[in-house]
């Protein structure tokens, strides 16, 4: 009757989506008078993966297997099926990523599991199991009952409030029986950009769109993300022209974030662009034009021209330090 | 090659989401569908490759009768039959049973799928149906090359790519730029309409019911800030807004 939490890594450290969802695992443990117990896989240390109790775990399993070290979807998924066996839970909670989202599923159907993704608020308990989750792009919400004895919740990011405590977890090796055909899927190559804040995972974020007019004057955004600690993105013709890599495009055919702060600038506010940042706390929209749509969904708005606004605002943020 | 590529018939991007019956129902009035953005590139993608390679490519749409205008148009890009699975598709579970069944009963190279889809978002059908056939899945695939029986691949990873490579069969969520996203011609329109388009029953269970709908609560009044002031900005995200 247990809650089981899969952690995503990231250089060793568990990711703060994946702490929500220790967080919220904490909490469905809590309703339910049952433990957390957390599965990290790969390359961490016991000092890094005790974090885990600040956010209700009591325990926390590790498994460090060098052949885990490279992220491997049915690798993981078989682990945390064997996790969810060895430790009877009932329910499975992760942060929706695109790791998520495959090992949720694949954990799914070797458990008969119900399964339900983008979720955005606790369980209901009151009849069943209920969460809900957003849909349409989050144009709208469903209430969804699980029925399944197993449940898989893959929750969106930055959906909880997460409260840090002070307990620490401790940590087991957990040693899961691997099998030759989980490796099948050989990755030759990565390419990832270093040192930046990574987008998916930002609490605050500048975008900007075809108002910058070319790659070469993405400096003033640059500028003003880096002042706040901020990822950058873009729009989708922005990265369709290659101004920018495609892995910052938003939008309903691209990245959806939810931080809390989404800055957008020289965007337009196409509905396709809006599908992909509405669950963001607060918006701020910096345009030109005052008839641009993105005004209407947006909490703060300046008509101005960003060559001119984003220094300024860059300036006033050093200032204010 | 066999490429069986499953696809979705959604409201489309513009469309304006509404509920009817006590919000226990989605409210199709005016609402225009389209195949889902990111199952077009699975479909043009496989279309390409089957113009490489040789081959056919089977549309699969877990949904009722609604749905084949969409598949029709699949049909007149360049797919060469299609399957209905006669449900209406309520949860992914049951979704990716229907797939599995039908893919159990060919030996397809590749089942290609949208990264996601845009009602329900989950980007977890490619995962289950994989799962349930016992064979990788991949996504979000956005490079595709088939050597002899050996996908190479690109995928999109937080913050970069990856380049992977596998053999088939394989069951992959394909976004852009794997493929252009494809317009039927005259003659694609002509000749889909004879193209065979099977209707099936579906086998199985689901394992959640979806109660209610909701919408989200309605936007504030935007505050605008003159441009002359823009600075202020600052200081009302840090003490109004509590954002930074
Ligand atoms: C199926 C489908 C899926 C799509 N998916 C996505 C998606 O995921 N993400 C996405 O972004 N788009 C998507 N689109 C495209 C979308 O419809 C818009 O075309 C796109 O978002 C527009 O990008 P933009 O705002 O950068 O450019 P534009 O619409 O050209 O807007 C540029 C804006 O910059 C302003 N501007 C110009 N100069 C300045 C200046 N000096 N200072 C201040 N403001 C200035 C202009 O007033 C204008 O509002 C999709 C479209 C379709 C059909
Ligand atoms: N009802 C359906 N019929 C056929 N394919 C589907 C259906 N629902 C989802 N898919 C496929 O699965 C992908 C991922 O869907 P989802 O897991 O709902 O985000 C979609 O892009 C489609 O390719």
């Amino acid at each position: 009757m247990s809650v089981l939490v899969f952690a995503e890594l990231d250089n060793g450290s568990i990711k703060k989506s994946s702490l929500e969802a220790i967080y919220y695992g904490s909490e469905v443990a809590k309703a339910k008078g049952s433990s957390v117990t957390v599965l990290a896989i790969g390359e961490s240390s016991n000092e890094a993966l005790a974090i885990a109790g600040k956010y209700g775990a009591s325990k926390v399993l590790w498994a460090s297997d060098a052949r885990l070290n490279v992220a491997s979807i049915q690798a993981y998924s078989s682990v945390l099926a064997e996790a969810v066996n060895a430790t009877s839970a009932e329910f499975v909670i992760l942060s929706k990523s695109s790791l998520g989202d495959a090992v949720s599923a694949r954990v799914s159907a070797k458990l008969k599991a119900s399964i339900v993704s983008n979720v955005v608020d606790l369980p209901d308990f009151s009849s069943g199991v209920t969460v809900k989750r957003s849909i349409y792009t989050g144009k709208a919400f469903a209430t969804v009952a699980l029925t399944a004895d197993k449940k898989v919740i893959a929750i969106k990011k930055n959906a909880v409030n997460v409260v840090e405590g002070d307990g620490s977890a401790s940590v087991e090796n957990f040693a899961p029986s691997l099998n030759d055909a989980d490796f099948a899927v050989k990755v030759t190559g990565t390419h990832k950009a270093s040192g930046q804040v990574s987008l998916p995972e930002a609490d605050l974020v500048v975008s900007a769109g075809r108002g910058l007019k070319g790659p070469e004057n993405w400096g003033i955004v640059e500028d003003l993300a880096n002042a706040l600690g901020a990822a950058t993105a873009c729009s989708k013709p922005v990265s369709d022209l290659d101004w920018r890599p495609h892995h910052e495009h938003v939008g309903q055919t691209g990245i959806k974030v939810s931080p809390n702060l989404y800055i957008a600038c020289g965007i337009s506010g196409a509905i396709q662009h809006l599908a992909g940042v509405n669950s963001s706390k607060v918006i701020v929209v910096i345009n030109k034009d005052p008839e641009a749509p993105f005004f209407k969904a947006a909490d703060y708005g300046i008509v101005g021209d960003v060559f001119d606004v984003l220094p300024r605002l860059t300036k006033a943020i050093q200032a204010a330090k | 090659m066999k490429i069986l590529v499953c696809i979705t018939n959604v409201p489309d991007t513009t469309a304006k989401i509404s509920f009817t019956d006590g919000d226990t129902k989605f409210n199709k009035t005016g609402v225009q569908y389209i195949c889902g953005p990111y199952d077009d590139y699975a479909l043009s993608r496989a279309v390409e490759l089957k113009e490489q390679h040789g081959g056919t490519v089977t549309v699969l749409n877990v949904g009722e009768a609604e749905s084949e205008q969409v598949i029709r148009k699949c049909l007149a890009i360049g797919a060469d039959d299609a399957i209905r699975v006669n449900t209406e598709p309520t949860d992914s579970y049951f979704v990716a049973e229907q797939i599995a069944h039908i893919a159990s009963q060919e030996n397809y190279d590749l089942i290609l799928m949208g990264r996601e889809s845009i009602d329900f978002n989950s980007g977890v059908i490619h995962g289950l149906v994989g799962e349930m056939l016992g064979i990788p899945s991949l996504s979000p695939v956005m490079k595709l090359e088939i050597d002899g029986g050996v996908a190479k691949m690109t995928r999109e990873i937080e913050g970069g790519k990856e380049d992977i490579e596998a053999s088939l069969p394989l069951v992959l969520g394909c976004q852009e730029p794997i493929a252009e996203w494809k317009i039927p011609n005259m003659r694609g329109i002509m000749s889909a309409r004879t193209k065979p388009l099977k209707v099936v029953e579906p086998v199985g269970v689901g394992l959640t019911i979806t109660e209610k709908y909701a919408l989200p609560a309605p936007k504030g009044a935007v505050k605008m800030i003159p441009a002359e002031e823009a600075e202020k900005l600052i200081d009302l995200l840090k003490n109004e807004a509590k954002v930074l």
